[in-house]
C-alpha cells in the first residue's frame, strides 16, 4: 500500500495488464529500445486482453492501485482473432460502472499496442502515469477493503 | 506448501547495472514458500542452468522463479532446465526485470524496488502453480496450399518431393499466377513461360499433388496437425474427365464481350474460355455471367460442337471436406487500382497502360502476338515514357506507403526489351530512386542506361494530357532542375502491387494476422519469416510482402521445409495452458461456447458427485487440443466455473495483490 507521506512526492501505483502477443511484446521492445517510463507501472502478463476479468481491476483498486490499464492487440490483429473485441466491450461496461462508483474515468484505460510499437508503449505509459499523478491517490475502493 | 527457489540474473551489467541483484535476492527470501535465493551473472548460461538444476535437487525445490530477461526470451530455456532436474516445466515463473525494469529505469533504488515487487508477484503466482501436462495430438500427413502461383507451385512440388500429399486450391481456372502473364524475366531475360510451364506440368503430373482449380477455401477449423477445410469447387460446366482440351468450343462461342483477364482486359474472350494455351488443367470454363445458354436457355453452340460430349450445363457447385496437417498461404498480389491517379489519365486514355498490360503487349501469345502496338490505333509507338513508383512509397494516402520492390527492375527490363526490339524507339523513365539491390541487379540497370541508351530522368510527372493523338507528359528533372515536356505515343505506369484482396478473408479463416497493408504477417520478422503466428500456417510468396520471382521461390521452398518438418512428426505436443470448467460450478448455460473463437467448447451430460449428491448434469467440456488458451470463456462464465490453467483467476489475483501490497 502507498503511504501518504506528505514529505514524499506522490508516486502512483499503476497496474498494466498486457496481452502476451502484442502489448507485452511491445513493452519488451520499449525495453530493448531503452524507452523509459515510470517505475510505478507494473506489468502483469495475460494471454489475451480478453483474459482480464473485471474482478482483477476491482481487486487492484481495492488494494490501493491508483490506475489500471489494459493493453491488447489492435482491433483485427488479436492473436485469437476476437479477444480484444470482448475486452473492449467488457471494459466499456466496467468503466462506466466505476465512473458511477466515483472512480474517475481517467484512472482506467484500454489501449491497443502492437509488438512493433515500443515507442507507443512507452509514450502511453508516460502519459497515463502523468494523468494518474495529477489525479492523486485513489482511496475510493480502498475504504471498502475487507480483511482476510 | 511449495518449496520455491529464486534465481536472480545479472545479465552481465544489463540487469546488475541498474538493479541491486543481491538486494533483490535477499528481499524476497522471506516470501511465502521461498526456501532458497541466489544470484548469478548469466542464469541462461550452462553455468547458471547447472546452478538451478543443483539447487532444485539439493533443496528439494517444487518450483523456481527466475528474475531475468523477458519470458518471451528464455521461459522455454528455464522450463527445460527445470524439467532436466525432475520438475514439471510449468512450475517455473519468470520475473521480467530486464526489458520491463533495468533497461528502462536509470535510478538504481527505483529499479531495485520495482524488481523486488516483480519478483514477489512471480512468487505469489508460483505458489498457486500446479504441474501441467500437455496433451498429444496426431498429425494428418497432408498439406494444403492456397494459391497456385509460382509460390504455391514451388511449395507443393517440394512437399510432394519429400513424399507427402499436398493439395493446391487455386481460385482461377488455371495454376500459374501472375508469372504466367509475364513475357521475359529479369535479371536474365529468360522467358517466363519457358521456366514456369514445366513446373506447372510437374505439379499436374505428380501423384502426390492434387489440384483444385477454380476452387476456393470456404471454411477452416481445427488446429495445427489437424485442420479441417471446406473447399468450394465452382462449376466449370465442362466435364474435366471427358474434355480433350481441343478448344473447338472456345472458337464457336458467340458471346465475345467479356474482358480477357489474362490479357489484362486488352482484348475480349468468349463465355467459354481457356485462360491461356498452356493452362493447367487444359480444360475450358464457362463464365455463367456471359454464357447465353445459362442466362437465357438458348445457344448451346459449344455443346453441339464438342465431340467429346464434355459440356455439362447441369454441373453444380461442390463442397469438398478434407483434413490437413499444415496450411500454406500463397495468395499473391494484384496491381493496385489507379483511380486515385487521375493526373496520369489512365482511366480515359487507352495509350496510358500499366506495366502488366505492357507484359501482355510484348508477349508472343498476347493480344498483339508480341508486336508492340498502341492500344488506341494499333500503331507502333516511337516515343515511350515510363513512370515508376505509381502509388508506391506514397504517403499522401492515395497509394501505398511501401516500396513495391519489383518495379525498378521490371521497368529497366521493359525499357531494354523495347530498345532491343525497336532500336528507333525513344524510351524515357521517370524515377524517384532506382533501387536495385539484388544479385546482378545493378549491372542489369546499368546496361539499360549505358548499353541501351534509356533516358533516365530523376523526377516526378505532374500530368499526362492528350494532345493531337499524342500524350503530353509534363514532368520535372530534379538534377538539371528543369521542366520536361515529352510528346509520347505510349505511357507505361509501374503501378504498385497489393495483396490479393481475398487474403483478408483467408487470414480470418486461418486466424493468421495481416499488417496495415494487408500483407500476411510472419511469426517473427527476422527469425521466423515463413511461419505465420498461428501454428501450422505458413507463408509463401508475395502474400507476405513484395518480392520478385527468385525471392518468391526461395521463400516457397523455405515454407515447404517447415511443412515437411511438421508433417514428419507423428505426434504434436499441445499447449497445456488451456481452459477447464469446474463440473460442480458449471450450470451448462452455454455462454462460454458463444465466445470461444475456436469452437473448443462442447456440452456433455455427465454424472457429477455434488457433495454426496449424484446427478447427471449438462456441463461444459473443453477440447484441450482445440483450445488455444485465450481465456475469453473464463471471463464470460457467470458461475465462475471456467478457468484457464497457467493463468488461473487466483494466480492473476495473487499477482495483483503482490503488486498492490
Ligand atoms: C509487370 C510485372 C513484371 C514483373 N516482372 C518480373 C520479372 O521480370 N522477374 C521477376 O523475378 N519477377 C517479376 N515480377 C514479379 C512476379 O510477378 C512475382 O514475384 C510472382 O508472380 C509472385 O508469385 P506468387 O505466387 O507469390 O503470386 P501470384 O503470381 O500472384 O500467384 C498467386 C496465385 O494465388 C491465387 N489466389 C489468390 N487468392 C486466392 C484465394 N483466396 N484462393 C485460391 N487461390 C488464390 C491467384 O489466382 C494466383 O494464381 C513482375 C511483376 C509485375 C507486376
Ligand atoms: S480459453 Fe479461449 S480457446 Fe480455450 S476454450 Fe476458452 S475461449 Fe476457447
Ligand atoms: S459459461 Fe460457465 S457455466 Fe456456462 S456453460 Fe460455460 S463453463 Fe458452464
Amino acid at each position: 500500500m502507498q503511504v501518504n507521506d506528505t514529505n514524499k512526492e506522490f508516486r502512483p501505483l499503476i497496474v498494466a495488464f498486457c496481452c502476451n502477443w502484442c502489448s507485452y511484446a511491445g513493452a519488451d521492445l520499449a525495453g530493448s529500445s531503452r524507452l523509459s517510463y515510470p517505475a510505478d507501472v507494473k506489468i502483469i502478463r495475460v494471454p489475451c486482453s480478453c483474459r482480464v476479468n473485471p474482478m482483477f481491476i476491482l481487486r487492484a483498486f481495492q488494494r490501493g492501485a491508483d490506475g489500471v490499464i489494459i493493453a491488447g492487440c489492435h482491433p483485427g490483429d488479436c492473436h485469437y482473432t476476437s479477444g480484444n473485441y470482448f475486452a473492449r466491450r467488457r471494459m466499456t461496461l466496467l468503466f462506466s460502472m466505476l465512473d458511477y462508483l466515483g472512480i474517475e474515468r481517467e484512472r482506467t484505460r484500454v489501449e491497443w499496442i502492437s509488438a512493433a510499437e515500443g515507442a507507443k508503449f512507452s509514450a502511453t505509459m508516460n502519459e497515463f502515469a502523468e494523468t494518474i499523478s495529477r489525479l492523486g491517490e485513489n482511496r475510493r475502493l480502498e475504504d471498502l477493503r475487507c480483511k482476510e | 506448501m511449495q518449496r520455491i527457489g529464486v534465481f536472480v540474473c545479472w545479465c552481465g551489467s544489463n540487469i546488475a547495472g541498474t538493479v541491486d541483484v543481491e538486494k533483490v535476492a535477499s528481499s524476497v527470501a522471506g516470501e511465502p514458500g521461498v526456501v532458497f535465493t541466489t544470484n548469478y551473472q548469466y542464469m541462461c548460461s550452462e553455468g547458471g542452468q547447472g546452478m538451478i538444476r543443483r539447487a532444485i535437487k539439493e533443496h528439494g525445490l517444487t518450483g523456481i522463479v527466475v528474475c531475468s530477461c523477458s519470458p518471451r526470451m528464455h521461459e522455454a530455456t528455464f522450463r527445460k532446465t527445470a524439467q532436466a532436474a525432475g520438475l514439471n516445466p510449468y512450475m517455473v515463473e519468470i520475473a521480467n526485470i530486464r526489458e520491463q525494469c533495468s533497461w528502462i529505469h536509470k535510478d538504481k533504488d527505483e529499479g531495485t524496488e520495482k524488481a523486488v515487487i516483480l519478483a514477489k508477484a512471480a512468487i505469489a503466482k508460483l505458489n498457486l502453480n500446479k504441474p501441467l501436462t500437455a496433451g498429444e495430438s496426431n498429425v494428418t500427413k497432408r498439406a494444403l496450399v492456397i494459391g497456385g502461383g509460382i509460390a504455391g507451385i514451388q511449395t507443393a512440388l517440394d512437399i510432394a518431393d519429400a513424399g507427402y500429399e499436398v493439395d493446391i486450391v487455386e481460385k482461377s481456372p488455371t495454376i500459374g499466377g501472375r508469372m504466367a502473364q509475364l513475357d521475359k524475366t529479369f535479371p536474365t531475360l529468360d522467358c517466363a513461360a519457358c521456366i514456369l510451364t514445366p513446373k506447372m506440368v510437374d505439379a499436374a503430373a505428380s501423384d502426390k499433388i492434387n489440384l483444385y482449380t477454380y476452387s476456393e477455401v470456404e471454411a477452416v477449423s481445427g488446429f495445427v496437425g489437424n485442420f479441417k477445410v471446406k473447399i468450394k469447387k465452382k462449376p466449370r460446366y465442362v466435364n474435366s474427365e471427358l474434355c480433350s482440351g481441343c478448344g473447338v468450343c472456345t472458337e464457336k462461342c458467340p458471346s465475345r464481350k467479356a474482358p480477357n483477364e489474362f490479357n489484362m482486359g486488352l482484348n475480349n474472350r468468349g463465355a467459354i474460355y481457356i485462360p491461356f494455351a498452356q493452362a493447367i488443367p487444359n480444360v475450358p470454363v464457362i463464365d455463367p455471367e456471359q454464357c447465353i445458354k445459362l442466362k437465357t436457355g438458348k445457344c448451346g453452340l459449344c455443346e453441339k460442337n464438342c465431340t467429346a460430349k464434355a459440356i455439362d450445363f447441369t454441373q453444380k457447385e461442390e463442397i469438398i471436406e478434407r483434413e490437413y496437417g499444415a496450411i500454406v498461404a500463397a495468395t499473391g498480389y494484384r496491381p493496385i487500382s489507379l483511380e486515385n491517379f487521375d493526373e496520369f489519365g489512365y482511366a480515359h486514355n487507352k495509350d496510358v497502360i500499366t506495366s502488366l498490360e505492357l507484359e501482355r503487349l510484348m508477349n508472343a501469345a498476347g493480344p498483339t502476338k508480341g508486336v508492340l502496338l498502341r492500344p488506341s490505333d494499333g500503331e507502333h509507338p516511337h516515343e515511350i515514357v515510363f513512370i515508376q513508383c505509381v502509388g508506391s512509397r506514397d504517403t499522401s494516402g492515395c497509394g501505398k506507403p511501401y516500396c513495391s520492390k519489383i518495379c525498378c527492375m521490371y521497368t529497366a527490363k521493359h525499357a531494354m526489351m523495347i530498345r532491343d526490339k525497336y532500336p528507333d524507339t525513344k524510351v524515357h523513365v521517370f524515377y524517384i530512386d532506382v533501387r536495385t539491390p539484388g544479385k546482378n541487379f545493378d549491372e542489369f540497370y546499368r546496361r539499360a542506361v549505358e548499353e541501351y541508351g534509356v533516358d533516365y530522368i530523376k523526377g516526378m510527372v505532374g500530368k499526362v494530357a492528350e494532345k493531337d493523338g499524342k500524350l503530353l507528359v509534363q514532368g520535372s528533372d530534379l538534377i538539371s532542375n528543369e521542366q520536361v515536356h515529352i510528346e509520347a505515343d505510349l505511357v507505361v505506369l509501374a503501378a504498385a502491387i497489393e495483396p490479393d484482396p481475398s487474403v483478408r478473408n483467408i487470414a480470418t479463416m486461418l486466424t493468421a494476422s495481416i499488417d496495415t497493408n494487408n500483407f500476411l504477417t510472419e511469426a517473427h520478422p527476422k527469425l521466423r519469416p515463413v511461419e505465420s503466428p498461428t501454428a501450422g500456417v505458413f507463408l509463401s510468396g508475395v502474400c507476405q510482402g513484395p518480392k520478385d520471382i527468385p525471392e518468391t521461390v526461395a521463400q516457397a521452398s523455405a515454407a515447404a521445409a517447415k511443412v515437411i518438418g511438421l508433417l514428419s512428426k507423428d505426434k504434436l505436443t499441445g499447449n497445456p495452458c488451456v481452459a477447464h470448467s469446474d463440473e460442480l460450478l458449471c450450470n451448462g448455460c452455454s455462454q462460454c461456447a458463444c465466445v470461444c473463437p475456436y469452437g473448443a467448447i462442447d456440452y456433455i451430460d455427465k454424472e457429477v458427485n455434488d457433495h454426496g449428491k449424484r446427478e447427471v448434469r449438462r456441463i461444459a467440456s473443453v477440447n484441450e487440443a482445440v483450445c488455444q488458451g485465450c481465456g475469453a470463456c473464463t471471463v464470460t462464465c457467470p458461475s465462475g466455473a471456467m478457468d484457464l490453467k497457467g493463468f488461473t483467476t487466483r494466480q492473476i489475483m495473487a499477482e495483483v495483490d503482490a503488486i498492490c501490497r
